[in-house]
């Protein structure tokens, strides 16, 4: 006891000041991509470089898909024009996958507020996670979600371990062929009125594998969709604020 | 046998023509005969198709002499001879042959699905996935418990099938493949603009293992040498990823147990870490750290002070974690002497990564196949003896000692080099007709990466072996008459990958 009191006094208090304070993210992070001008004529630099094909290029003007984009700033390097910045900016949630897409015209990610949604859940939410095909990067992002630093159950934010006791599910991958079945049935699982997260790039869209023959496009066409955390993966604070977003919290 | 060719490097590559093609006798006496009598292992198993036919490459490595032997077979009909009875290692690289390619295995028994993928070249799927039969022990006091592919916590999916007589467990089998995004099979006609995306995704919390992995081998092919600077920035990326790794897994073993508070410490610490492979890439998980003819960020005076202060700074908190964990005896009497492995099964089923070294053997790749930095430098493998949970848990912590260690050494030699210009990034040129071979140690275990190029300077078929690969099997025997209650604490210990076993 004395022991884990002494190491308690060494380890000091951890939980951040989220969200009254903002969090200080690396210098190198990059989030919301900020365009900044038009393309030199002919330029396609970007779009061939791009592995997710998130850029798409009309006239002189380009838009990012941030459903699709994994923010590995290779465009912003690239770019001989310098017209692409990663700015610091983690928020990266929407309620609609049409207001993911970032140009020189549109700076930020819509949100709408879905007022029937923060009547039911604005209090309490317990999700319930499914990973489909996800690399583990996801998934280990939304368990820190759980350590001192975040304390997601501050917030009255729980991860169940039935999707019977679920107001939701929070899905990450690519949704594998070997996985849709199951992922299905989960959802089935659970009683209305439910929602569903798509959490990181894959999720979105299918991301990097969405073009290979054993996964699907993310949750498109499988399930309707309430929140779109994007991210490769998603910062834990870009989640944890996308969830206090949905339930009407910030 | 001197039929086979070998190769002294890693990483290493050598053109098609110089690897003869063994008769069926020859590749399989061969491997016998290396396995038993040369201290060599099997790396890699695999097939590929050769125009109308198929190849079947073997690499062996031995592990004190640094060598690699590659032997190769051209199968004259859609079968050949099963050996998994004589070399228990390649048990799984038998069936996944068999899965890939529709090749039938004489001798061999109940062939099971590996990951429940597509047929490379029919691309149809056999059957739905965990839809197989499963081994079953008939009598009055056996049960039988399935747990899985969607789990309790937050975890990739995997499917358990347990037969238990009372509260222990007969046979534990494990039914993967629900992570199976078929990145092999998408690296044909590569390298493409998303291949090194994916294999970073290959498995997500090893992002600078497999990335290393593959941008060494597309730069051993490609006749490119990335600066000593560049070696060291991968290099302490690759240590960062294992201290952050092995901090985890200590904090979820404490919380299987039950043990809050080293748990709430070290899964506040495994951020902080991440945050260090951040203040480098931007990504917490190192994700475009690497980049084919050198690194990404560079890392530059001040910010290697910086790093190296940032560690002093958690060095006694992690410690304190740790040590707390390791003092507390009610935490001890629940992973002591509990799911332990026999040296002889190691050694048969060929597991790798802490596995091994959990168990007195010396098997690390960046001591046995020296590749970049580690080349220029001498340092000693952690290892442990007892084999059980305990000792996995008690070598990260000695894992976690050396890598601060060699971290440290990194940052100081860092500091001293000149800043590291971004390299734009440039296409790989593979040579035609080729087979490389890049091994790296990541924090589970060797991850191996081999490719073959066709004609026309394309991968014709990239493999890759993650050490969950080899060590899934290990769960299963540690888990051999031990209680089903202690299951969650024991795979927690090994921490394996599903979708690093999945592709």
């Amino acid at each position: 006891m004395f022991l884990i009191l002494k190491e308690r006094f060494r380890q000091g208090y951890n939980t951040s000041d989220f969200p009254l304070k903002e969090p200080i993210l690396s210098d190198r992070f990059a989030g919301l991509p900020k365009i900044m001008g038009t393309c030199k004529d002919g330029c396609d630099i970007c779009l061939e470089l791009c592995p997710t094909d998130a850029i798409k290029k009309s006239g002189d003007a380009i838009d990012i898909d941030l459903g699709r984009c994994i923010f590995c700033d290779l465009c912003a390097k690239e770019c001989p024009e310098h017209i692409i910045k990663f700015t610091s900016q983690y928020r990266l949630s929407s309620n609609n996958r049409n207001a993911l897409f970032i140009s020189k015209e549109v700076e930020n990610i819509g949100f709408k507020l879905n007022k029937k949604i923060q009547k039911i859940f604005g209090r309490s939410l317990h999700l319930r996670q499914v990973s489909a095909g996800g690399c583990n990067a996801c998934e280990a992002d939304l368990n820190v979600l759980g350590t001192p630093t975040y304390d997601l159950n501050r917030f009255g934010i729980n991860f169940t371990a039935s999707p019977r006791h679920a107001d939701g599910i929070i899905v990450t991958g690519p949704v594998s062929l070997n996985m849709k079945d199951a992922l299905l049935e989960t959802y089935n699982a659970l009683s209305e009125p439910k929602i569903v997260i798509a959490s990181g790039t894959c999720a979105i869209s299918g991301g990097i594998f969405k073009n290979n023959d054993e996964v699907c496009c993310g949750l498109e066409d499988i399930l309707p969709v309430d929140l779109y955390i994007c991210g490769c993966p998603p910062h834990p604070y870009t989640a944890l604020h996308a969830m206090l977003q949905l339930m009407g919290r910030i | 046998m001197s039929n086979a060719k070998i190769l002294t490097s890693n990483p290493c590559w050598t053109t098609l023509e110089d690897v003869l093609a063994l008769s069926e006798s020859d590749f399989w006496q061969g491997i016998v005969e290396n396995i038993t009598y040369n201290d060599f292992r099997v790396l890699s198993l695999f097939c590929t198709p050769n125009e109308t036919k198929f190849d079947i490459f073997c690499i062996l490595g031995n592990d004190n002499t640094s060598l690699f032997k590659i032997f190769r077979h051209t199968l004259s009909s859609k079968k050949f001879q099963s050996h998994t009875e004589t070399i228990p290692q390649i048990h799984l690289f038998e069936r996944e042959i068999a899965e890939q390619f529709g090749i039938t295995l004489d001798g061999a028994q109940w062939i099971k699905p590996v990951r429940f993928e597509q047929d490379f070249s029919l691309h149809v799927k056999k059957s739905s996935c965990g839809d197989m039969e499963y081994f079953q022990i008939d009598g009055d006091d056996i049960h039988e418990v399935g747990v899985g592919p969607v789990h309790a916590g937050i975890i990739e999916p995997g499917h358990f099938r347990f037969q238990c007589y009372g509260e222990n467990v007969a046979n534990l089998e494990i039914s993967l493949g629900y992570q199976h995004r078929g990145i092999e099979r998408a690296m044909i006609g590569a390298p493409y603009k998303q291949s090194l995306a994916q294999m970073e995704a290959v498995a997500g919390d090893t992002t600078i293992g497999h990335s290393l992995a593959h941008i060494q081998l597309l730069e051993n092919m490609s006749n490119i040498k990335a600066s000593q600077k560049a070696e060291t920035i991968r290099a302490l990326l690759l240590e960062l990823e294992r201290i952050a790794n092995h901090v985890g897994d200590i904090g979820a073993l404490a919380g299987d147990v039950g043990f809050i508070t080293t748990a709430s410490y070290c899964g506040k610490l495994r951020g902080d870490y991440l945050n260090l492979s951040a203040k480098i890439t931007g990504s917490r998980f190192g994700r475009g750290g690497i980049s084919f003819g050198g690194v990404g960020y560079d890392v530059d005076f001040t910010l290697a002070s910086e790093i190296t202060h940032e560690m002093e700074k958690l060095k006694p908190k992690t410690l304190g974690a740790i040590n707390l964990f390791f003092r507390t005896p009610s935490v001890l009497e629940r992973i002591e002497n509990r799911g332990k492995l026999a040296y002889e099964d190691i050694i048969n089923y060929g597991l790798t990564g802490m596995v091994a070294k959990s168990c007195s053997i010396q098997r690390d790749a960046r001591k046995n196949y020296p590749f970049g930095y580690y080349n220029n430098i001498s340092f000693d493998i952690a290892t442990e003896s007892s084999s059980d949970i305990f000792a996995r848990a008690m070598l990260r912590k000695d894992e976690i000692i050396a890598s601060f260690e060699l971290a440290n050494t990194m940052l100081i030699k860092i500091r001293e080099m000149p800043n590291e210009k971004y390299h734009t990034a440039q296409k790989p040129k593979l040579p035609p007709n080729s087979l490389g071979v890049s091994i790296i140690e990541g924090w589970r275990g060797e991850i191996v990466h081999v490719a073959i190029t066709d004609k026309n300077s394309k991968f014709s078929r990239y493999k890759i072996v993650d050490p969950s690969f080899k060590n899934w099997t290990a769960l299963s025997l540690a888990m051999k008459n031990e209680q089903i209650s202690d299951f969650p604490i024991c795979n927690k210990s090994f921490n394996l990958s599903y979708c690093g076993f999945d592709l």
